[in-house]
């Protein structure tokens, strides 16, 4: 089954056109990415999909769900998690504290207990330690470096526990071995059931990660499959002539 | 603030362990508390002037004030100008239940403290309903509109608040330097109350919905924070410990007019304070409404003058804001991380504690930091 | 008829509402930045003019070319040292810093003037002009004549000036102005100077027409901002429609029930206003908090 399909989906700017009939569709169950050069729309789509802008025209679906125009806490609600390009941590809270917030408390009266209380605490702890950032636990997130920032919104998502994860750009900003690391955790998860669709430059992380592929281009989807199909599809490699093919940022 | 041990027992398998918070040694803070509770007790019998008293009365219901105001304001980042409004529903309400209910003038006019208290976060139900759907700036502006629509109603609702007239009070009939001393102990017990819920707040998984609202509330929300209740229960925690303390006004005073229980300057002082001590911590309100109210009291009883506080509250809100947003307390608590953060790294050349512990994971995290 | 005197009455005095609230707009437009210190700055002129001609027995007219200037330096004075080194959280700050501005100027026009209720005296305070049954007021029609001029000249600064060009481009889109040479700085601080400036001369009119005290600039803030908010930012013509009609609303709600009701009007169309607008105070800023 499919687990998101977005329809004929357009978004301007103005006079900039973002999307301009965006239809794609992403596997359940699979590692997906998502590529595309600069400026065409990917993170515009990531965007629309998890409620942070609402389509002009078009329809979101997710696991047959009509999720068109839904609000981020709607789509959160929905088991979807997503990270930001540019970060938006809780800058003056403790990276440990950020990681909590992220961690869900059921019940009303609970929540007046301690924060570091609680069966969230260990999960807490643990997606700290994921991402390698348990030695900054009790620093001021705002202090974190831009890579290390990026890390601490992966653990925000992973707390969640989401049955889907959004990543947009994780890989910028992070040292190679530290990436590595990352895509071994990535396919981990996946085992486990969780779906990815990551947004990428990093052609390598992505080639080597995903297992499916969408491409696209001035906000339309060009194509999709496996990657080498698209690795080696003329039509990807126009698109990208001209333009960078930067592995970083 | 969480503890070593507990973090340290529930880290299960990761290898690396969770450094502790930044805190004075408990020996410190527990003795400061020690140090500053005794005083407080003692403080009547030390200083019995009836004069002296009074300048602490006001400062501890300040504290009691401007700790609960902090609680909403301060951790949210909802500033609410406006907060004067459930302080003058306290005073009213303190003072027509004493007056129409006949109350006995004496202790028992301090069982309406809590009462007052919760009449006011009924008000604050409905208030905080209308209010908090809108963004910060907004809000700021609409408690302003709030306390001036209440300040209206009380002068001309005659029938309920005597109008411009106000309202007297019945005191306690309690003789001469004696008056101010259960007022003290009472005042001091309700502001210990609200630092201590204040604490509390500040550890508990609301309070850190709170703090994270102040800090990108859209975030909080798409984590799933129902930063809605969040901020109407918050909202409402602040307007009990405001109406607490119109309530010790009232009958200390003897009097309640509309000018004075919805009272901008009560408004503008209270962010005074709280910004000078540090908004959205524990002591920082109370460090600013003791220093700052003590020093206006003070200076009421020297030189009489009594118009030149709003001249001096604003312009050391505009130097405060301009030059030491933060407050007294971060920016000090800023020098102690850093001091201890610098003791650390010299301390030892392979450290098995803190920031650079030896594990390839947290070490590569670091060497991310060259990748920017 | 009462009622047609009201409207009269209103259209008149809400021609320098309009004044005063010309330079807020500007400013939210412009600056994204609410001054709320723009009802005691208005005060602070009315007591400007009033000092004046205690000392020298003028035209209180004429004071104006000594307030309006003094305003527009503190004006910009104010944006250089308060609010460009506002580095985080730009809004909230700014409203906050321009409140402690607004208790800080109350403060002192208190201390100096103390609380007693004055007016500026005007040779032609009691004179009118009566057409059939309805009264026109000398003192509203001169003050009107003059709101008109000053709003005039202000638009003719927009939209026919280099400097009006680079400021509606920054209230447009900040970034392509800074992008494309505009000082957005310099803007900035000349369009507070301006709004200021344009307060003392309002302020003017207000003493003339109005006993006033310090305390008086909590009314006036809360009226410019309805009127702004409903004319919309950084539009002229907008606050002067919105004045009219909020000080037309205000005196027949006065005549038909009582001058105290007439008075909430203000404050309760604040609240309307700001809760039924999802954008709260600025239009520009999409998402509404829930």
């Amino acid at each position: 089954m499919s687990l998101l399909t977005v329809n004929e989906v357009r978004k301007s700017y103005g006079g900039v056109k973002a999307l301009g009939g965006c239809t794609m569709s992403f596997a359940d169950g699979a590692i997906n990415g998502l590529i595309g050069p600069n400026g065409s729309g990917k993170t515009t789509l990531f965007n629309v999909v998890t409620g942070y802008e609402k389509p002009d025209s078009g329809t979101v679906h997710f696991r047959g769900r009509d999720m068109t125009g839904a609000s981020p806490d709607q789509v959160f609600a929905a088991g979807i998690g997503r990270t930001f390009q540019l970060t938006r941590i809780f800058s003056k809270l403790s990276v440990l504290e950020n990681v909590h917030v992220a961690a869900q408390r059921k019940g009303t009266i609970s929540q007046l207990k301690s924060w570091t209380t609680g069966s969230e605490h260990e999960r807490a702890v643990e997606a700290l330690d994921f991402v390698g950032l348990t030695g900054l636990s009790r620093e001021p997130a705002g202090s974190l470096s831009y890579g290390q920032q990026k890390l601490l919104e992966f653990a925000f998502i992973m707390v969640a526990q989401p049955s889907v994860m959004l990543l947009d750009e994780p890989a910028g900003g992070v040292n190679p071995s530290l990436l590595k690391h990352l895509a071994g955790r990535i396919r981990a998860l996946n085992q486990e059931g969780v779906t990815f669709i990551i947004v990428e430059h990093d052609m390598e992380f992505v080639m080597g990660l995903c297992d499916q592929v969408s491409v696209m281009n001035n906000g339309t989807a060009l194509m999709e499959g496996p990657p080498d199909k698209v690795r080696s599809n003329p039509a990807v490699l126009e698109a990208y002539l001209g333009s960078d093919l930067t592995e970083d940022e | 603030m969480s503890t070593a041990t507990s973090s340290a027992a529930t880290s299960g398998t990761a290898a690396s362990k969770v450094p502790p918070p930044y805190e004075l040694p408990a020996l410190v803070r527990f003795g400061a508390l020690a140090v500053v509770v005794a005083f407080a007790l003692l403080f009547p019998l030390i200083f019995p002037n009836p004069a002296v008293t009074t300048i602490a009365i006001f400062a501890l219901m300040f504290t009691l004030a401007v700790s609960g105001w902090n609680i909403f304001s301060g951790y949210s980042g909802y500033i609410a100008l406006g907060g004067a409004v459930f302080y003058g529903v306290g005073q009213y309400t303190s003072a027509l239940l004493i007056i129409h209910l006949n109350v006995t003038p004496g202790w028992a006019e301090f069982y309406l403290l809590p009462v007052a208290g919760i009449v006011a976060v009924v008000v604050s139900v409905p208030l905080g309903w209308l209010l908090l759907r809108v963004r910060k700036h907004t809000f700021i502006v609409l408690t302003i509109a709030s306390m001036f629509i209440f300040q209206l109603f009380a002068f001309n609702w005659r029938g309920l608040t005597g109008g411009s007239q106000g309202l007297t009070v019945p005191q306690p009939l309690w003789q001469g330097s004696y008056f101010n001393q259960p007022f003290y102990y009472v005042t001091l017990g309700a502001a210990a109350v609200a630092i201590a819920a204040s604490w509390s707040v500040r550890r508990s998984k609301f309070g850190l919905g709170l703090l994270a609202i102040r800090d990108d509330e859209d975030r909080a929300r798409s984590l799933g924070v129902n930063t809605r209740r969040t901020k109407l229960v918050g909202f409402a925690i602040s307007a009990f410990f405001l109406g607490m303390a119109g309530a010790i006004y009232a009958p200390f005073v003897g009097s309640v007019f509309p000018q004075f229980a919805f009272d901008p300057t009560f408004d503008l002082a209270m962010a005074v304070m709280a910004f000078t001590g540090g908004l959205g911590t524990i002591v920082g309100p109370a460090l600013g409404a003791v220093f700052i109210e003590s020093s206006q009291q003070y200076f009421q009883l020297q030189y009489g003058q009594d118009n030149v506080f709003l001249l001096i509250y604003g312009a050391l809100f505009v130097l405060v804001l301009r030059f030491l947003p933060d407050g007294i307390v971060p920016s000090l608590s800023r020098r102690w991380r850093e001091r201890v953060a610098a003791r650390a790294s010299a301390a030892a050349a392979p450290p098995t504690t803190g920031p650079t512990a030896a594990v390839p994971i947290s070490s590569a995290a670091e060497q991310g930091e060259l990748l920017k | 008829m009462l009622i047609t005197q009201a409207v009269i009455d209103g259209i008149l005095v809400g021609g320098f509402y309009a004044l005063m609230a010309a330079g807020l707009t500007l400013v939210f437009g412009v600056m994204d930045i609410v001054n709320f210190a723009q009802g005691a700055l208005v005060v602070m002129g009315a007591y400007l003019s009033y000092a004046i001609v205690s000392h020298v027995n003028i035209n209180p007219f004429l004071t104006l070319f000594v307030t309006v200037p003094a305003e527009a330096l503190l004006g910009v004075a104010v944006y250089y040292l308060l609010i460009k080194p506002i580095k985080r959280d730009r809004t909230v700050m700014s409203l906050l810093v321009m409140f402690a501005v607004a208790t800080l100027v109350e403060g002192a026009l208190d201390l100096i003037f103390t609380s007693n209720l004055v007016q500026i005296p005007t040779s032609f305070a009691t004179s009118s002009i009566q057409i059939g049954k309805l009264i026109f007021p000398t003192v509203y029609l001169y003050s009107f004549a003059l709101s008109a001029v000053l709003l005039g000249a202000l638009y003719l600064l927009l939209y026919r000036s280099r400097f009006g060009r680079s400021l509606r481009a920054s209230m447009q889109n900040p970034v392509a102005a800074r992008l494309i040479g505009i000082d957005t700085d310099r803007v900035s601080a000349l369009t507070l100077g301006i709004g200021v400036g344009l307060a003392a001369a309002g302020g003017m009119i207000f003493g003339t027409t109005n006993s006033f005290n310090a305390a008086s600039s909590y009314d006036l803030i809360s009226r410019l901002l309805v009127i702004v908010i409903l004319g919309g930012f950084g539009s002229i013509g907008g606050a002067l429609v919105a004045a009219m009609l909020m000080l037309v609303i205000q005196d027949v709600v006065a005549v038909v029930w009582s001058p105290v009701w007439g008075q909430t009007v203000f404050y309760v169309a604040l609240f309307v206003v700001l809760l039924l607008r999802p954008q709260g105070l600025f239009g520009k800023q999409g998402v509404r908090a829930q």
